[in-house]
């Protein structure tokens, strides 16, 4: 898996990585010594990398400090001792993994509009049912049009049901039936969707809160995994996506998604740092298989080269 | 209101500084510009566009005549200013319409940014503007997409062409501009599948597309909460099919929309269109120099009258106006009045865009729309007589009335003082009038 992930990363960010990397060996080629201009010149990238200043210049300090420390002062090892600094921020623990065997277990994938919470879920069904274990689906986005047509399109796909009420009916209340024909039908992973909505949309994020009540409620011998869906090409404002969603639910872990574009995704460095939210799973692609564990390793290796 | 607010901040605080102090020196210059360099990367503008852009105020505001002006900070904010409008454009760009209809306009970008969705808020705000427009589904690959722009499209009662998803987006389109010539349809919407700019097979595709019906206009459709790699999608939209224009959406989030800037530096072309919520309602022609003003604090006096101007009924306000000036209103007119307040959309937005709202002030005010729901559940449980003479609301009546509206007596009381403290403030406006130059004050509603 790690080999699986660390190509399609790759692959995902081929132009990504020539453009740093060719840009990095050619200051690193032009500075013999550790310079500031050095140093402001990795500020850049990383903040081309959708960093943030805040991070950014926090990792430029800690990489000042690793530097001084290991009585580095040679250009061409600038960038190993870089990727260090950058792993520590991830700080990774090994419970940042979903955890496929168990069960009984509930996701709610939230998110706002557009990141591809659907899609996710797709993915994920086809990949706890390819371990062998049943899933059942939820359409918990009664809002957007035809999102209900959308998840079931999926459902189809992966060979898995799901439980759907009318368009405009409370999720709360589908989220519940989900929960109780998961119960009934003794079935494994039950994934619930839930509709984009915009984090400072106050009442939009307290019916997600409520949504998160009746799950531990009303499942509590389930394992609930939330799961805040980002889209990798976001900037700065996913730190307020995290902050505010976290209010009123306890996320478990972030999907990074579209990473096969040409964006980043370093913002994940931020949400870490300022949210304390793990990255657990990443989204390379529209196809099925096109999800993947969250490497941290090689996901900064694909990025600095 | 989010729209610039947090920029807007962090603007006003530095210069406050600034103008805080009576001379201008290359330090001061230096400091400030490090503070609008901090806000503009957090507020996603591309780092490059950033660079250029402190390097050019930064000379501007050395030179002479800010030097030797009086109030140095206020020159700084105009330069700023003048610079963050030369980025960004100076007026709406409005569409381009076809002397030869159907105008046909294409709507392209990443998957997730809202095309379809942007799709019907344009398709209704044309129709609105008199066209009769058509919503092409030309989104074949992602699930149920059809579906969703067909929902949309029964929501806003404008037709839907499709040929399912077995047809290649090409014909659709292609299709789709004949149907619109034959049947008299004078604008075409065309949505299309969300994809990367970095997929050559579909990029290529829409060249097709281009090809196959030559758009009048080629919009993209950006989400404002795009970060850095706005610049890369600008770029490898623009240099494929060499777009006319773009819109931003879910820009009612908290986002500080940087993406605007970074759009228009790196292609030239205008951003003509903005989402500003979920409601198909809440779409408008983006205004750049407003934004500009938005970002430096002066507020958005232009778009809350305009949009006062288009939600309110202008019969009514007239009658409004009368009653008013012969201190008649009654709970009738109350009620009226708080129906076309929230036609307008939600009050915060209005708020919002108050000069002197749009800050710190702003954070701390949360307005109820739900207090709305309760007032006007309570009028509405009142007698035509009673709404006309609140005067007569004794006990019984209240208790009745409140049992009416699910509410208590406390709501019902609070409703009555709330009028009475309305009609009293527009009694007082009343008596203020000679005082102004030009007769009384013009409120917006």
């Amino acid at each position: 898996m790690i080999k699986s992930f660390f190509e399609k990363v790759t692959r995902g960010l081929v132009k990504t990585r020539t453009q740093l990397t060719d840009r990095l060996d050619l200051l690193l080629n032009q500075y013999g010594e550790i310079d500031e201009e050095l140093l402001e010149e990795i500020e850049d990238i990383l903040i081309s990398a959708d960093l943030g200043m805040t991070t950014t210049l926090r990792m430029i300090q800690d990489l000042r400090e690793a530097l001084v420390e290991k009585k580095i002062n040679d250009a061409s090892r600038v960038l190993e001792v870089l990727k260090e600094v950058m792993m520590q921020h991830l700080s990774l623990e090994a419970t940042d993994r979903l955890a496929y065997d168990q069960r009984p277990q509930m996701l709610l994938i939230i998110g706002v509009n557009g990141v591809g919470k659907t899609t996710t879920i797709g993915k994920l069904a086809h990949k706890f049912k390819s371990g062998g274990q049943s899933v059942l689906l939820v359409a918990g986005d009664t809002f957007r049009a035809a999102a209900i047509d959308q998840l079931k399109t999926w459902g189809e796909r992966v060979g898995v049901e799901t439980i759907a009420q009318q368009a405009g009916s409370d999720p709360a209340s589908v989220i519940f039936d989900g929960i109780s024909a998961a119960k009934a039908r003794n079935t494994d992973v039950l994934i619930c969707d839930t509709a984009g909505r915009l984090h400072n949309k106050k009442n939009l994020v307290m019916e997600l809160g409520k949504i998160f009540k009746v799950a531990r409620r009303e499942y509590p011998e389930a394992k609930l995994e939330v799961l805040l869906v980002l889209d990798a090409t976001t900037g700065q404002n996913a730190i307020a996506q995290a902050k505010a969603f976290k209010e009123v639910a306890d996320i478990t872990g972030i999907v990074l998604t579209k990473l096969d574009g040409s964006a980043k995704g370093g913002i994940i460095f931020a949400v870490k740092d300022e949210v304390g939210i793990p990255v657990k799973l990443v989204g390379l692609g529209e196809g099925l298989d096109d999800l993947e564990d969250f490497d941290g390793a090689a996901f900064v290796n694909a990025l600095l080269g | 209101m989010a729209l610039f607010e947090g920029l807007s901040d962090k603007l006003q605080s530095t210069f406050k500084h600034i103008t805080g102090q009576g001379k201008l020196n290359e330090k001061t210059i230096k400091e400030a510009m490090r503070e609008v360099k901090l806000a503009l990367l957090e507020a996603d503008v591309n780092y490059k566009i950033v660079k250029d852009f402190i390097r050019d105020v930064t000379e501007k505001s050395l030179g002479e005549s800010v030097m030797k002006s009086l109030t140095p900070g206020q020159q700084v904010v105009k330069i700023v200013k003048e610079e963050l409008i030369t980025l960004m454009g100076s007026h709406n760009e409005k569409l381009r319409f076809s002397s030869r209809p159907p105008t046909v306009i294409m709507m392209v970008g990443l998957q997730g940014a809202g095309k379809t969705t942007t799709a019907g808020k344009l398709g209704a705000l044309l129709k609105k503007e008199g066209k009769n427009p058509l919503l092409v589904a030309g989104d074949i690959y992602r699930p149920a997409a059809i579906e969703q722009l067909k929902v949309v499209g029964e929501a806003l009662s404008l037709p839907v062409f499709s040929l399912g998803d077995k047809t290649s987006p090409v014909q659709i389109a292609t299709q789709s501009v004949k149907e619109a010539t034959g049947k008299g349809y004078d604008v075409v919407i065309l949505d299309t599948a969300g994809r990367l700019h970095l997929d050559e097979n579909l990029m290529n595709e829409l060249v097709a597309i281009k090809g196959a019906v030559q758009p009048d206009e080629i919009l993209l459709v950006v989400d404002a909460m795009t970060g850095q790699d706005a610049v890369k999608v600008a770029e490898g939209f623009d240099k494929a099919l060499d777009i006319s224009g773009s819109i931003l959406t879910k820009l009612d989030g908290d986002t500080r929309g940087g993406a605007a800037l970074s759009l228009k530096a790196v292609t030239g072309k205008p951003v003509k269109f903005a989402g500003t919520g979920e409601k198909y309602t809440e779409f408008e022609a983006f205004h750049p120099e407003r934004m500009v003003s938005r970002i430096l604090g002066m507020g958005d006096l232009l778009s809350l009258i305009e949009k006062a101007e288009a939600g309110f009924d202008e019969e009514k306000a007239r009658k409004l106006t009368k009653k008013m000036k012969n201190q008649e209103l009654d709970l009738e007119d109350f009620l009226e009045q708080m129906q076309q307040m929230q036609n307008l959309g939600p009050i915060g937005d209005l708020m919002g865009m108050i000069p002197g709202m749009n800050n710190k002030a702003m954070k701390n005010i949360q307005v109820d729309e739900k207090e709305f729901v309760f007032m006007q559940a309570i009028i509405q449980s009142m007698t035509p007589k009673e709404r006309r003479n609140p005067g007569i609301l004794n006990g019984s009546r209240k208790k009745r009335i409140a049992l009416g509206s699910g509410t208590d007596v406390p709501r019902v009381n609070r409703l009555i003082k709330q009028f009475e403290q309305t009609k009293k403030m527009i009694r007082q406006m009343g008596q203020m009038k000679g005082k102004f130059p030009g007769g009384g004050m013009n409120l917006p509603f």
